[in-house]
């Protein structure tokens, strides 16, 4: 079996108005960014009847590609579409 | 070059100030400020917030990149948190350079990669008292 691990992830915006500031996700271990997008997807979409914007996913304040591997104690944010400025 | 998220008003003036050097012949200031409609709503404020230790590293990384790109090391940049009245300003940026081309293009090129990149977001306050989240393109999002 697959050992997993346990990713404390920050949100922001209408993410973290629809999940909270802060979630804990359990993936396998070598989980990629889009694994935790899909699984984090799911809860939401139990959570609010409007979809939400897809997020960038950002690695220890970095954003990153669907393809990198999580790795345990990463700071790991959702990033939804920004609008600063 | 310095960058900053403050949570106070901006003095975009003091920014000219700070870039000010005899070697440059141009000095350009641009600032952003809250505007009273957005997509034929009536707005009465914006709330900003962000990530702001990457807010922070990904404001200095463009600054970074405009100091190398248009050779000039004369760049602040300040972004505010927090509620904004219609017309405060939210954000001003400040580039001096030998010449007026270069310090124009930097200057652009800050504004569009900000509003690209940096995790920073706005709530719109409305009128009738409804609030949405809005993204770059002006447009509401899922709330």
């Amino acid at each position: 079996m697959t050992p997993s691990v346990k990713h404390r992830v920050q949100l922001f915006a209408s993410w973290s108005d629809t999940l909270g500031p802060e979630v804990e996700v359990e993936l396998p271990a070598g989980a990629r960014v889009a694994d935790l997008l899909e699984t984090l997807e799911t809860q939401a979409k139990s959570k609010s009847i409007t979809p939400l914007p897809r997020p960038s996913v950002a690695l220890n304040q970095r954003y990153a590609k669907p393809d990198a591997v999580l790795a345990a104690g990463d700071e790991i944010a959702i990033i939804p579409p920004v609008a600063g400025g | 070059m310095r960058t900053a998220l403050v949570d106070r008003p901006l003095d975009p003036t003091a920014l000219l100030a700070e870039v000010a050097a005899v070697s440059s012949g141009a000095s350009t200031l641009f600032v952003g400020t809250v505007r009273r409609s957005n997509q034929g709503r009536a707005v009465t404020g914006i709330d900003y917030s962000a990530y702001a230790p990457m807010a922070e590293a990904e404001m200095q990384r463009i600054a970074e990149e405009a100091v190398a790109r248009f050779g000039t090391p004369h760049v602040v940049v300040e972004h505010r948190l927090g509620t904004l009245t219609l017309g405060e300003a939210s954000i001003a940026i400040a580039v001096s350079h030998e010449r007026r081309a270069a310090a124009m293009d930097a200057q652009r090129y800050i504004i569009e990669e900000f509003k690209a990149r940096v995790p920073i977001w706005k709530r719109e306050h409305y009128v009738d008292g409804d609030r949405a989240w809005v993204d770059n393109q002006g447009g509401a999002v899922a709330v």
